[in-house]
């Protein structure tokens, strides 16, 4: 046992009595890491057992091997939509982060009215992925009947679409991490630059940004997982459509996102597919893991000791 | 110190076990009744019904009912609870290879035996009476009577898909001068398409059973009637207010439009009545048949048939399972009961019926007398209904719009057909 400091023994810090509170840690823990199992860890090991069964209701389910998994493999809608997620996460992590960035920059600039901007770009974020669905439907459709047409229309605007929804609503968010990032750079740094003769430019490239790394990390990491995982925006907004009747006489729903597809799956099909949608949903898991784990390593990397 | 630990964890244990508890345990030894509804608009009606009979029996009942279009997860939710559904709907053969182990066999039941018909009895394929018909609907073209006077016709001049078209099209025509269009938004948003995509649909594929003598789901069928669905569809799109490229994603409100008074077709069905009569008397409308331009039509009656069959839940207690029959027979011979279920279901098909006023029912008994044939609910054989629906809604969407042809019609209707039969039995 430590020694313990001469202290008065009722004094708030006193060791008397923070030692019985610490040793209940599990007790303050204890809602915390129920929530977790009962929310989390349960369902999560749960819906990998059940993407090995036939099941109609998650409690009855019996267990029939990899087969779902193969069944998932084969199926060409949920290729597709890999692709097609994949895309779309990819030019939506690099629109959000530059446009988030170069509004951060620009607000953090000391221009008049910052705070107000700032608030209203966050704005956004604050409104759920269903309704902001159904507000650009509208918004992209208003503008679209007037060339006779509408987002369910052609793949192409189902994806930019999208794209410029959820560039909406995320860059306002990403704006904040990238305004504390660019507040947490030392002064003396950017005098020093200023003093050695570095250019704006340089400046920004030499300086700033690699002093940025770790919101660039936290920034990609959760625009490429948001990109991965949407679900609301894209059952609201398009749901799939249009579709394409492939050769071989399986139905293509082209703006289909994963998540999307594993739920048409689930609901959709006979109780049959209920599993395979399962399997689609532990391969969803592995595969956004995956690809996060890899960003984070490589981003992380880069990042500078300050 | 260590006693005082574990006592703790023993009290904290007990604390979040007592959380869990109360969601639980009601204590009621003599069961209850939890009915999972498929109708939204019959809500209001069924709760009241249900709080009457706790009144009167004691057995607590309650009635939950799934947001339009979403009866299927919904249901898959609930199955899974500890309280699950006691009763639920089971409404056509792909329902029953989903639902069939747990539905108890109603085959003998008090209710069972009071039925009137065995047409509305779901059986899966070891003969075990999965699902029973508590009502029996009728759907057409809801027809606005004083509308089409005003317009200069009577209900008597549509006797066939020509005489229809004559009409829309010269009312459509006239539309600026009358004040009214022809026939309300073909809306094809979820809250609509199923009109279309599920109920317009059983036109052609009952025209093809008819033929082709269906007993079962066909793994391929033809679309030899598709050319009649073009007809009536053209008719609905082309002779409407709404711009049809707009119909995709318009989020039009068809029944509002028709309680206006802003036209005077509105396909729908008999479930309709309860809200219609409340601006309406059975003078100022009518429902007339679908008229779609098939050889001897003009003896076709209304689209008759259910997809509201009730189903037990097979693994719910026994105490349960005995209230919930009792509360079914309740309801289809008590007067109370009948009565709520003729005024928000319409005919149902048992021996102590109240007598019904539903207009639209009674109409479609008016032709059957008359020797009119019957146009069954063939639809409810579609193989994975959603998806099939959704495709079919797809290509509409882009047929409207004119940014695609009637070939992704017939493609989402014909192949998507075989695709999801192969979907639906591969497993």
């Amino acid at each position: 046992m430590k020694k313990r400091r001469a202290s008065d023994g009722a004094a708030v810090n006193s060791e008397l009595l923070r030692r019985p509170i610490r040793n209940c840690f599990w007790l303050f823990l204890l809602p915390t890491a129920a929530a977790f199992f009962i929310g989390f860890v349960y369902p999560f090991f749960k819906g990998f057992y059940l993407s090995f069964c036939k099941f109609t209701t998650t409690s009855d389910a019996t267990f029939i091997g990899i087969r779902n998994y193969f069944s998932a493999f084969k199926d060409a809608t949920f290729l597709h939509a890999f692709w097609y997620t994949a895309l779309y996460a990819l030019v939506s992590l690099l629109l959000i982060n530059l446009f988030a960035f170069i509004i951060a920059y620009f607000l953090t600039q000391g221009i008049r009215g910052s705070n107000v901007f700032r608030t209203v770009f966050f704005m956004p974020n604050l409104i759920g992925g269903i309704v902001l669905g159904y507000i650009w439907s509208m918004i992209f459709n208003g503008i679209l009947s007037q060339y006779g047409t509408s987002i369910l229309m052609e793949t192409k605007y189902g994806f930019w679409g999208l794209i410029i929804l959820m560039c909406w609503q995320q860059i306002g968010y990403m704006m904040i991490i990238y305004i504390a990032g660019l507040q947490s750079i030392p002064e003396d740094m950017m005098e020093a630059a200023k003093i050695d003769g570095a250019s704006k430019w340089h400046t920004l490239i030499h300086v700033t940004i690699p002093n940025l790394m770790p919101s660039i990390t936290i920034c990609t990491f959760l625009t490429l997982t948001n990109g991965f995982k949407l679900f609301d925006q894209n059952i609201a907004l398009t749901a799939g459509q249009p579709f394409i009747w492939a050769e071989d006489g399986s139905v293509i729903k082209t703006t289909e996102m994963l998540a999307l597809n594993i739920f048409n799956t689930f609901y959709g099909e006979s109780t049959g597919a209920r599993g395979v949608a399962q399997a689609k949903a532990v391969i969803f898991f592995i595969l956004v893991a995956g690809i996060s784990i890899a960003q984070l390593r490589a981003t992380k990397s880069k990042e500078v000791q300050q | 110190m260590r006693k005082s630990k574990l006592l703790i964890i023993a009290l904290s244990l007990v604390m979040v076990m007592s959380v869990f508890a109360g969601c639980g345990s009601s204590g009621e030894a003599k069961g209850q009744v939890y009915w999972l509804n498929f109708k939204p608009e019959a809500d209001e009606a069924l709760q009241q019904i249900a709080a009457d009979y706790t009144e009167e029996t004691g057995v607590p009942v309650k009635i939950v009912t799934a947001a339009s279009g979403k009866y299927e997860s919904t249901l898959t939710a609930e199955m899974d609870k500890s309280d699950a559904p006691t009763l639920f709907v089971v409404g056509n053969p792909a329902a029953v290879s989903t639902w069939k182990d747990y539905c108890y066999d109603l085959k003998d039941t008090d209710v069972y035996n009071e039925l009137t018909s065995d047409d509305f009895t779901l059986y899966d394929e070891s003969g075990k009476a999965c699902s029973i018909g508590y009502c029996f609907e009728a759907f057409g073209i809801i027809t606005n009577v004083d509308l089409l006077k005003q317009a200069g016709y009577e209900v008597s001049d549509i006797k066939d898909f020509a005489s229809l078209k004559a009409v829309a099209e010269d009312i459509h025509a006239r539309a600026g001068e009358l004040g009214f269009d022809a026939f309300t938004s073909s809306g094809m948003d979820d809250t609509s398409s199923w009109r279309f995509s599920g109920h317009l649909s059983n036109m052609p594929l009952f025209y093809e059973a008819r033929d082709d003598e269906w007993k079962e789901c066909p793994a391929e069928i033809k679309g030899t009637y598709l050319e009649n669905y073009k007809n009536i569809w053209d008719l609905y799109i082309n002779n409407a207010a709404q711009d049809k490229a707009s119909l995709a994603t318009g989020g039009y409100d068809a029944e509002g439009e028709f309680l206006a008074g802003k036209a005077v077709f509105f396909q729908n069905g008999s479930w309709e009545y309860a809200k219609l009569s409340e601006t309406y008397t059975d003078e100022q409308m009518t429902m007339i048949p679908i008229y779609c331009g098939v050889e001897g039509e003009e003896n076709a009656g209304l689209c008759a048939g259910t997809e509201n069959c009730w189903a037990v839940n097979a693994n719910a207690s026994e105490d349960d399972i005995q209230a919930t029959l009792d509360f079914m027979k309740w309801m289809v011979t008590s007067e109370k009961g009948t009565q709520v279920m003729g005024e928000q279901f319409g005919v149902i098909p048992y021996k102590a019926a109240a007598e019904n006023n539903n207009l639209f029912l009674k109409k479609s008994n008016e032709m059957l007398a008359d020797g009119k044939y019957t146009v069954g609910w063939t639809f409810t054989y579609t193989p994975n209904v959603n998806d099939w629906r959704a495709g079919l809604v797809a290509a509409m969407n882009k047929y409207d719009a004119g940014k695609g042809s009637w070939d992704d019609v017939e493609k989402a209707f014909v192949q998507g057909w075989a695709d999801q039969y192969k979907a639906a039995n591969a497993q």
